[in-house]
């Protein structure tokens, strides 16, 4: 058990764990994915799949942003970066994340102006700091960090500062449901919802995925007893043959989401008509633009995209891992050609990535060699 | 990037930066609260906040659930840098920038 010392619901935990077994059809198996990377964390930090049965199957889902960002688009903020001798702003997560030529970080050692903000807003600061040079602020994400964006713009304009722009990689995650319910090798019977993507889309957005598709939706905290009770809720579904959204994260996450923050990326942004996403392609209206309002802020409009497509390294199998074909201890390259010290993918870059999870709390686990007494 | 951090509402900012003092794991920053403000936010309200950004207002109980959380997550120190990262003004700008290797 790796939670005892830290949650006091542990007995609660344990007999949620043996509720799951009561529940679960021995007969089936359930193949459950859980959306978003945080889950993912979670799950693998808590060892939740010891407290499953065998038949039941978490499948990792897409929701890590630098998982799921294509190369080709870290080349082409590069690229920009590089022609216009503008400072490169992006957040931590993105500074290690490999492009063809290496990380931001690598650029940042051969004398690019790469610099690490916590936040949009302290990307625009920089602008301020610096009315001489041009500051480019790489935005990734899903609906979490999309509204602090747009609220950056907006500020951006209102104060006439016009030596910012954003290359904008923010995506939307229920194209990526879609996409994942539509692909013919993957058979997925429900959902453990995004925490966090779902404070500000709500939950009625996924009514679609139980009425049109038959598949139960639960959105779900990350506390160990949060993931259990939200597996409990989706047997209870299958059990009666139903399928709806419920919402096991309530503390958090209001049915309706959070209007300020869908208003403000309303007013900023447009739908992509199409986006690639690493290792499921090009998904139509999945991704976010700056609009025309915004267009004197949008550094593709500012600056040539050289538009670089990159195909991933042959041999590792991140696509295959993204879609949950292949688990990350699969992948021919795991941990000897890609760890988290030297990834190859950005899966193993990001603590939310599946390969990462996976490496730090259970490829070391079996690693250890056991010393008799 | 992913981190939702809880903070501790100290004082409200003037319009029109939208913003308020906040405490979270024992540093002080400003951060926007204008996504959280419609549900009516006031010193002592706890909020949940992400790259900088309120997005949503919380219970002190469920504050303290997901500060355990980060913290068995492995997490609070990456919380902490965050935090610390948000700065204020040129001052701690030209600070920052300063220390930049």
């Amino acid at each position: 058990m790796k939670f005892t010392d830290e949650f006091r619901d542990t007995e609660l935990i344990l007999r949620t764990s043996e509720e799951i077994r009561r529940l679960a059809d021995p007969a089936r198996h359930y193949r459950l994915m859980e959306v978003c990377g945080g889950h993912t964390h979670a799950i693998y930090r808590f060892g939740l799949n010891d407290l499953l049965p065998s038949n039941i199957e978490l499948i990792h889902g897409p929701g890590c942003p630098v998982c799921v960002l294509p190369m080709g688009r870290i080349d082409d903020g590069l690229a920009i970066a590089a022609g216009n001798d503008l400072i490169f702003t992006a957040f931590g997560d993105m500074m290690r994340v490999p492009g063809t030529h290496g990380s931001p970080l690598e650029h940042k050692a051969r004398g690019a102006d790469v610099r690490i903000v916590y936040s949009p807003a302290d990307a625009l600061k920089i602008a301020r700091a610096n009315p001489s040079r041009h500051v480019m602020f790489f935005a990734i994400g899903f609906e979490t960090t999309a509204p602090s964006t747009a609220l950056t713009l907006m500020r951006a304009k209102a104060e006439g500062i016009r030596n910012f722009s954003v290359f904008c990689n923010h995506v939307t995650i229920i194209p990526a449901i879609r996409a994942i319910l539509d692909s013919p090798d993957m058979r997925i019977d429900a959902f453990i919802g995004p925490g966090h993507v779902s404070t500000v889309i709500g939950c009625r957005v996924y009514e679609w995925i139980a009425r049109h598709e038959g598949k139960p939706i639960v959105v779900s905290g990350f506390e160990p007893l949060d993931v259990l009770q939200s597996v409990v809720m989706i047997l209870h579904q299958m059990e009666r043959g139903e399928a709806k959204v419920e919402n096991q994260y309530r503390r958090v996450v209001p049915w309706e989401g959070n209007r300020a923050a869908l208003k403000v990326m309303a007013d900023v942004f447009t739908l992509r008509s199409y986006f690639e996403w690493r290792g499921m392609g090009f998904i139509s209206q999945s991704a976010l633009a700056l609009n025309d309002t915004y267009g004197d802020w949008d550094a593709e409009r500012l600056f040539n995209v050289p538009g670089i497509r990159v195909t991933d390294p042959k041999a590792a199998q991140c696509g295959e891992v993204l879609k949950g074909v292949l688990k990350p201890q699969q992948c021919k390259l795991f941990g000897s050609e890609c760890t988290p010290e030297n990834p190859v993918g950005a899966l193993m870059v990001s603590s939310e990535g599946a390969c990462a999870a996976y490496y730090q709390y259970e490829h070391r686990k079996s690693q250890l060699v056991s010393i008799p007494a | 990037m992913c981190l939702a951090i809880p903070a501790k509402i100290l004082s409200l900012v003037d319009n029109p930066a939208h913003g308020a003092m906040v405490e979270v794991v024992g540093v002080r920053r400003r951060v926007d609260i204008s996504l959280v403000e419609p549900e009516g936010i006031a010193p002592g309200d706890w909020v949940l906040i992400h790259v900088g950004f309120a997005l949503s207002k919380i219970r002190e109980e469920d504050a303290y659930d997901q500060l355990r959380m980060l913290a068995a997550l492995g997490e609070t120190e990456a919380a902490v840098q965050e935090v610390r990262g948000y700065f204020e003004d040129t001052a701690e700008l030209q600070a920052k920038e300063d220390s930049y290797p």
